[in-house]
């Protein structure tokens, strides 16, 4: 039995609305699913818009989906609602991007990682409470001197310790991290991504794990799902996906990557001359920026298909 | 030739200015790219900025040394003259493409107005102008895309944007701060093919403010590598990829995930970078240094080890270079 399970899940916005006469809907998150078992680290990339941050939220419940189901340790939470949704939250917890933002800049950080504990281990006294989190900061790298102190008072790299601290302090089963290193310079970055590697493997955690970063996805992953405007095209072990990827769209992602040596520089493409945007509404949404496409693309539904390896692609590489 | 000659600068502080760069010198020539890499914190923003004054306004000043715009002190230049070089001769690309467009004024408008502040077009020749330029970076529909305003644009484009901003007035240099750092891999490319490509058609010289060892890879002929303030090393883009020779340098360049790497610990570097004012007498790197030894504990020369033009401020290079991989960092 997987841990996580999510089925067809959809999500789209509205923008422009009534008065600005023009309204658009943006199909953000796109039939999507996928399975995360205990232990495991899926990771979900994709470019800038492509849906990773509303799968996110939607899996966490943040945001209600138009359509779909989420399974977790094998029961439907899709319609749970307050205190039952509230008990479940034990089990999976979240980590952001910019740890300012989910911590409470009034509150000391030994109130604000053990915020959590109140609501689901009533039965701690402040005094047992605030050595648990003394303990679960310790596990991440940060000493006790550090409980008295507010959010303001950190670096970035600090700031996201206190933030994994703070979503470990239930014992979750999963964490789902959006972009947890992408505001983290490459030193700092290392350090949270140990630190991330020591935990899973001390507590059995899942991560699903999203980045644009295609170089920490492959050194933290060990299945990806590639994701472009809203769908998930291509989904496997990151050693296969990377190794042969087989929807065009991963690899112009992989292709993009920064090389590791002057000496393997890329040449001056002419490239650039194409628009960043340029989603087809209909068919395949890659069509318009993939060198294979043909007239079937057009008509496509881009569902997933085969076996460990999938991907939606009439035309693999 | 644009010089920085043993700059140092200060920034306020409740209980009296603070040291924030110490004795920098760099070198940008015409048709090169000069990477300037460090961890966050290190003075990189600070020390691009004092290029071109732009510190002032926030109170940080220059204690020593100067900037020399072919033989010509940028601090001592009269303020008219100085506004001439602020995007007319010398231009910049600012970490932060979100906060660096005015979002009240539509994008022609903008591009325009820098256009006519350095050269002498009427507007609808203005508004050529712009267009040829946003289509120099890539955006196709320019007449559309000048009515447009910041809002509406994606990461991707704005960065654009502000680069044909930036080449509004066909500089001579461009200081480019961290021009990706906001933006996903694939347009990352595409801006890094677009600089290139400026940069190699028009003999552009340009400061690439950086702490991806990737984009320098990409990109750079010369590198300075920063260390809380000042320069710790320094050379030719080849010679630091193959021969790093300080122990930071080294450290900063493996940290990075590798290709091959999956699962295994990453050598991060322990600690973080003293901040302004609290640097140690001797080598500022010494307490997060593997290699830290009693002779350490001195002022380092920035030429303390020399091989051609790649220079290391560090008294323990032998032992570095012996080392493949700095066992010692993993
Ligand atoms: N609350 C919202 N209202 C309207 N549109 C939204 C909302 N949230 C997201 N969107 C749109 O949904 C799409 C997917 O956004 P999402 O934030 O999930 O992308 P992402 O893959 O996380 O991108 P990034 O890498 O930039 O974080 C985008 O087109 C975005 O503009
Ligand atoms: N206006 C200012 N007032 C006070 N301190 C400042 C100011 N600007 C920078 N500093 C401090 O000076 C040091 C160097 O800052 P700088 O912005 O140059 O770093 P950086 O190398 O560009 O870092 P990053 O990679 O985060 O952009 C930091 O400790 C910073 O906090
Ligand atoms: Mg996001
Ligand atoms: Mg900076």
């Amino acid at each position: 039995m997987s841990l996580l399970k999510v089925e067809s899940l959809s999500k789209s916005f509205t923008s422009g609305g009534m008065w600005s006469g023009k309204r658009k809907v943006t199909h953000a998150v796109n039939d999507v699913s996928f399975e995360v078992a205990k232990g495991e680290t899926l990771a979900i990339v994709g470019e800038s818009g492509s849906g990773k941050s509303t799968t996110a939220r939607l899996v966490m419940r943040l945001l209600e989906a138009d359509a779909g189901r989420i399974t977790l340790l094998g029961e439907d939470v899709s319609q749970l609602k307050g205190s039952a949704l509230r008990r479940k939250r034990r089990h999976m917890q979240m980590v952001f991007q910019d740890p300012f933002a989910s911590l409470n800049p009034r509150m000391k950080i030994a109130d604000s990682v053990g915020e959590g504990l109140r609501v689901h281990a009533p039965e701690l006294n402040s005094k047992q409470r605030r050595a648990k989190v003394a303990g679960i900061l310790e596990q991440c790298g940060m000493d006790d001197s550090v409980l008295d102190r507010y959010p303001h008072q950190f670096s970035g790299g600090q700031r996201q310790r206190i933030g994994i601290a703070r979503a470990l302090a239930v014992s979750p089963e999963l964490l789902v991290l959006d972009e947890p290193v992408s505001a983290l310079d490459v030193s700092v970055q290392a350090q949270i991504l140990n630190l991330l590697s020591d935990l899973q493997k001390e507590h059995e955690l899942a991560y699903l794990f999203i980045s644009h970063d295609l170089s920490v996805v492959r050194h933290v992953a060990d299945r990806v799902a590639v994701m472009f405007a809203g769908r998930i095209v291509e989904q496997g072990d990151v050693q296969d996906v990377y190794v042969r990827p087989k929807h065009p769209y991963t690899r112009e992602l992989l292709d993009a990557r920064p090389v590791g040596h002057p000496s393997q520089r890329h040449a001056a493409g002419d490239e650039i001359v194409r628009s960043d945007e340029g989603v087809a509404d209909a068919g395949c949404p890659f069509r318009l920026r993939c060198p294979f496409a043909r007239s079937d693309c057009e008509t496509f539904d881009a569902r997933l298909s085969g076996g460990e390896h999938r991907i939606a692609c009439l035309h693999p590489l | 030739m644009l010089k920085i000659e043993h700059l140092s600068l200060a920034i306020p502080a409740p209980g009296g200015d603070r040291q924030a760069v110490s004795d920098v010198s760099l070198t940008l020539a015409p048709g090169h790219v000069l990477g300037l890499v460090g961890e966050s914190g290190c003075g990189k923003t600070l020390t691009a900025q004092a290029i071109l004054r732009l510190g002032e306004s926030q109170g940080i000043v220059r204690t020593a040394g100067r900037v020399l715009l072919d033989d010509a002190d940028v601090f001592g230049m009269p303020e008219p003259e100085l506004r001439t070089v602020r995007g007319g001769r010398i231009s910049m690309i600012f970490q932060e493409p979100m906060t660096a467009l005015n979002p009240v004024f539509s994008i022609g408008a903008q591009l325009t107005e820098v256009i006519r502040l350095h050269l002498d077009l009427t507007r609808p020749a203005a508004e050529e102008r712009a267009i040829g330029l946003l289509a120099d970076v890539g955006l196709q529909d320019g007449a559309g895309l000048l009515r447009q305003y910041p809002d509406s644009l994606s990461g991707g484009m704005r960065q654009r944007v502000l680069i044909a901003m930036a080449m509004a007035a066909d500089p001579d240099y461009i200081i480019a701060d961290e021009p990706t750092t906001a933006l996903d891999v694939s347009v990352q490319k595409r801006i890094i093919d677009l600089l290139r490509g400026l940069q190699e058609k028009r003999g552009l010289g340009m400061l690439l403010v950086t702490h991806d060892f990737g984009l320098v890879a990409e990109l750079c002929d010369e590198v300075a590598v920063m260390y809380a303030g000042h320069i710790v090393e320094r050379g030719p883009v080849a010679d630091i990829f193959d021969k790093p020779a300080h122990p930071y340098t080294r450290a900063l360049m493996h940290c990075r995930p590798e290709a091959d790497g999956r699962h295994k610990r990453l050598p991060a570097i322990s600690g973080q970078v003293p901040s302004p004012g609290k640097w140690p007498e001797g080598c500022r790197f010494a307490a997060r240094c593997p290699l830290a030894a009693i002779e350490c504990s001195t002022p380092v020369r920035e030429d303390a080890w020399q091989e051609g033009r790649h220079l290391a401020r560090c008294v323990k290079v032998m032992e570095v270079l012996k080392d493949e991989k700095l066992e010692a960092f993993l």
